[in-house]
């Protein structure tokens, strides 16, 4: 718990460490933007989407230690619905809608978590009372079924426009200002991709603040008791069933918000970016960063938006340099990094690459007073 | 003491319990009643159907037949979370903590039915969350120091000791406030000195007003602890008496082979 | 009508693979209670081994059963191999560890090994040559080709050769004692550490046979094949009640019928609104649906008794 913890170290030092961050984070954009090319502040904001992502599914995974492959599936209706409901799309099947619905951000972001949560609800409800490996197979498929349910609910009344997906979608906008061309203040061009970097910075602070919350309470207390013993989580009075479907709805609506927010940003929504290998890398970046781990889920979420681009830029030439050609296409190389991490960190590190500190604080933690203990048992 | 086998009030009255598991009859009709303020002791050989009583009572299992009145009100059994509600909690056979929480978290879960903060009150965390929060922060360390662990509050339940274990479940138990705590063989695997002392917080736990039920192999500690003992043989009670009668009882000599009890 | 029986021979040919897949999943965890999630690529391995076996010979004028037993006699021992490594490396280390380890293991494995073919046989739909005459049978009414009826025969042969091995010999006997109580069978001199390498070999030739007869039913292979199959695969043995054998032959051989009716009639029963491009649901609503009513699946009562 950042906070209480914050108490035992000198404020003025935890003040401007606080100070320091948020200055490196509102400059972030300009200083990428400078050094390196607009286009990797747009990967920057895609780093900020994943960790929204990451930090929805590590509260399933992670705290609750229910395995859900198909979490992708809950960023797709989230970005779904932004789409049918800020997009010309909808008067194409529905002509009384003409010209389309086009519902501001702060009405749909809200629906699509809620409905995310509830396709959640729908999907956990018959397995959760079951085997954890039951839950997993259940929304691997559900991952696919959603993908199928996209690809051909053009017809007979064209929702999803099938494999083409839906295109012209509004840009995000808030209180008459676009987010989708370049904002003049006060002679500052703000190219479009740095305004959503301030807003998904926004909304990702915002999850890592209910993340850190809801860890520190008495429902994640619940989830984590589940994780380790489900049987005397029960003796101890919990309703597992309920707090499952809590954990299973919570972490649906992030990819529910997070789906929205990616809607608005590419103006453009398919199925193709919602495959079973984009719920796969949003599992790593749990899992590699540290299961349950906050700090370490989001460090995961950097890594692996920030390595694949890295692979794009680096591993052909390297490989070229090697071999004469390239031998493995960076996509490949990538997904087979990943399918290898998956198996390394299990084997050897399965706390992750950052893990809590929990097993630090046990050597040092012993002479915490009863005052400061709520917040000192996590960190 | 109420070393009388007459019950002055009830608190749990089991009724014609009946349980088999695929053709096996693990228990046949098992009817006892723990009055208010006891000690009572569940003992019998091994594989008698103490831990499946057991686990019918605290909800882990249903019941094939039979029923339980408790406090006055008809028990859910088959949903341990509604049994914990109505004031039954339990300790497990083989430790069950939490094993990657602290102690003192694992005692803070155990508060989980008697605070209510929501998904909306932990995330504003309000007022009413933070007086809850510290209240459940609170008694978990009296609770600790109540069964003596608090010196291992921040550590790992896992790294605690054995009888740390043992006694960090009991206060876990209690952070449900129960009216009937359930110990499942507690003194399993303590030396002299750590079932002594074992001894001593039942009876201080007793003495605090909650009804204890246990079952245990220490045929000396519970016959040393308890105000009455039920015996089960072959999954029927064979005995339910104060320890001196159970103790020279025919029936119970001859399920034990005379070998234990002697 | 005889739209009907055809599409009942056609589920009972997708059934008997599936069945063969959904031993393999039941074996396993009958052994060691955990989805072996890598099963579905193992498929795909022997897919496409035999793919390479059948296309380098399908030049040389040996008739097409004999080349099609020549794949199948290469993809076998490549798919045991398979079997016993991903048991080794991805499971074995983790026995004791939290359940979800394994299953992230599985994930990870499943996902290099799709990488790895698709490098080795490219990302393309690959077209399985044709090894048997496609002149028709006519059968009540329907269709049936001679590489169906193989297909039928050889699922069939092959797991009557599984009961008899499960049921008549030692090692099937230490198989059957493994997966009522590993701790006792153990303590009787069985090397459960064995036995479960064994699972894995024998569940993973089974795969090898199904990876041959899919992409030849389909007469296409391609390096992510392996994930559908195994879902529905999976989905058999749970109905048919996952540990139990001849309920995974049971649930794949249903499973089939569903999926194949239902695939041919859906366009019927809903005017025409959806289509034989959701024949990939139907699986998924029989996994939800079994879930719900019948965790233990349709010869749920035997489970105790495994393998």
């Amino acid at each position: 718990m950042t906070t209480l913890e914050g108490k035992r170290r000198d404020p003025r030092v935890a003040l401007a460490g606080t100070l320091l961050l948020a200055v490196a984070l509102a400059l972030a954009p300009f200083a990428v933007g400078a050094g390196a090319g607009i286009a990797w502040v747009r990967v920057i904001d895609f780093a900020l989407l994943y960790i929204m992502l990451a930090l929805g599914l590590n509260i399933v995974v992670g705290f609750a230690g229910l395995l859900d492959l198909g979490y992708i599936a809950f960023y797709a209706v989230g970005a779904y619905l932004y789409a049918l409901l800020s997009s010309p799309h909808l008067a194409g099947a529905f002509p009384s809608l003409a010209p389309g619905l086009h519902w501001p951000i702060w009405a749909i972001l809200p629906l699509g978590a809620l409905v995310a949560g509830a396709f959640g609800v729908i999907l956990g409800a018959p397995t959760l009372r079951l085997r954890g490996d039951y839950l997993a197979i259940v929304t691997l498929g559900f991952g696919e079924i959603i993908r199928i349910f996209m690809n051909n609910l053009n017809r007979p009344v064209n929702l999803t426009n099938g494999p083409q997906g839906i295109t012209q979608i509004d840009p995000i906008g808030i209180g008459g200002v676009s987010f989708g061309r370049t904002l003049d203040v006060f002679g500052i061009g703000l190219p479009s991709v740095y305004l959503y970097y301030y807003l998904f910075l926004g909304a990702t602070l915002l999850v890592v603040f209910v993340s850190i919350r809801l860890e520190d309470s008495r429902i994640g207390r619940a989830w984590v008791a589940i994780r380790e013993d489900e049987i005397a989580a029960k003796a101890c009075g919990i309703n597992t069933r309920n707090i499952k479907l809590l954990a299973f709805a919570m972490g649906a609506s992030f990819g529910g918000v997070a789906g929205g927010l990616f809607a608005g940003f590419q103006q453009f929504v398919s199925p193709e970016s919602f495959t079973l290998m984009e719920s796969v890398m949003v599992l790593c970046m749990v899992v590699l960063g540290g299961m349950g781990h906050i700090p370490g889920v989001i460090f995961g979420g950097i890594l692996l938006t920030l390595l694949p681009e890295a692979l794009r830029y680096g591993a052909g030439p390297v490989q070229t340099a090697l071999f004469g050609k390239v031998l493995v296409p960076p996509e490949s190389l990538r997904m087979l990094l990943f399918g290898l991490a998956l198996i390394l960190v299990m084997l050897y590190r399965p706390a992750g690459l950052w893990p809590s500190a929990i097993r630090r604080r046990e050597f040092a933690g012993a002479g915490n007073s009863p005052e400061n203990g709520a917040g000192s048992e996590r960190e | 003491m109420a070393r009388e086998a007459s019950v002055s009030e009830v608190l749990l009255d089991a009724r014609g319990i009946a349980k088999s598991f695929g053709g096996v009859q693990a228990l046949r009709d098992v009817s006892l009643t723990i009055g208010r303020g006891e000690i009572y002791g569940l003992i019998g050989p091994n594989g008698a159907g103490k831990t499946t009583f057991f686990n019918v009572l605290t909800g882990l299992y249903s019941a094939d037949s039979g029923e339980v009145q408790f406090d006055g009100a008809r028990l859910d059994i088959g949903l341990p979370h509604l049994v914990t509600r109505q004031g039954i909690a339990r300790t497990f056979q083989n430790i069950r903590l939490f094993a990657n929480m602290s102690a003192l978290e694992n005692v803070m879960v155990g508060r989980h039915l008697r605070s209510h903060a929501s998904v909306i009150g932990a995330v504003l965390r309000n007022r009413a969350t933070r007086r809850e929060e510290a209240d459940i922060v609170d008694r978990a360390h009296r609770l600790l120091r109540y069964v003596g662990v608090d010196a291992r509050a921040n550590d790992l339940a896992r790294h605690l000791s054995y009888g740390d274990q043992r006694r960090l479940e009991i206060a876990r138990a209690l952070a449900t406030e129960p009216k009937l705590l359930a110990l499942d063989e507690p003194a399993a695997g303590m030396n002299a000195t750590e079932t002594a002392s074992l001894r001593q917080l039942v009876e201080s736990i007793r003495a605090d007003g909650v009804t204890v039920l246990l079952i245990e192999h220490d045929v000396k500690l519970v016959m040393g602890l308890c105000d009455r003992v039920a015996v089960l043989d072959y999954g029927e009670k064979i005995a339910e008496d104060v320890p001196d009668r159970v103790q020279r009882d025919p029936k119970v000599v001859e399920a034990y082979l005379g070998g234990a009890l002697a | 009508m005889d739209t009907f029986i055809q599409q009942i021979v056609n589920g009972l040919v997708l059934g008997s693979i599936y069945a063969l897949v959904a031993l393999g999943y039941t074996m396993v965890y009958g052994i060691l209670g955990l989805i072996n999630f890598a099963h579905g690529e193992v498929v795909m391995v022997g897919a496409l081994t035999a793919l390479s076996i059948v296309k380098a010979l399908s030049g040389s004028g040996l008739p097409g059963p004999v080349i099609a037993l020549l794949g199948l006699m290469g993809a076998i021992p490549v798919c045991m191999a398979l079997g016993f490594t991903i048991e080794r490396v991805a499971y074995r280390p983790l026995r004791n560890a939290p359940r979800l380890a394994p299953l992230i293991t599985a994930i990870g494995v499943s996902i290099v090994l799709q990488q790895v073919m698709m490098l080795g046989w490219g990302s393309t739909y690959l077209s399985f040559p044709a090894l048997f005459s496609e002149t028709p049978h006519s059968l009540m009414g329907a269709h049936i080709n001679d590489l169906q009826i193989m297909i039928v025969c050889v699922a069939g042969a092959t797991m009557a050769g599984l009961i008899l091995l499960v049921q008549k010999t030692r090692i099937g006997r230490a198989m059957r004692a493994a997966a009522e109580n590993p701790a006792m069978a153990s303590l009787m001199g069985v090397n459960v550490d064995r036995i479960i390498s064994f699972t894995f070999v024998v569940g993973s030739a089974l795969a090898a046979v199904a990876g041959l007869m899919v992409s030849a039913n389909y007469s296409i292979a391609h390096y992510s094949m392996g994930f559908m199959l195994g879902l529905k695969a999976f989905t058999a043995a749970v109905l048919g009640g996952i540990g139990n054998l001849a309920g995974a032959m049971l649930g794949g051989v249903l499973l089939g019928l569903i999926e194949s009716l239902g695939s041919g009639y859906i366009s019927d029963l809903t005017g025409g609104v959806l289509g034989s491009n959701y024949r990939d649901v139907f699986a998924f609503f029989v996994l939800i649906l079994v879930l719900v009513l019948r965790p233990s699946g349709l010869m749920g009562e035997q489970v105790s008794e495994r393998a």
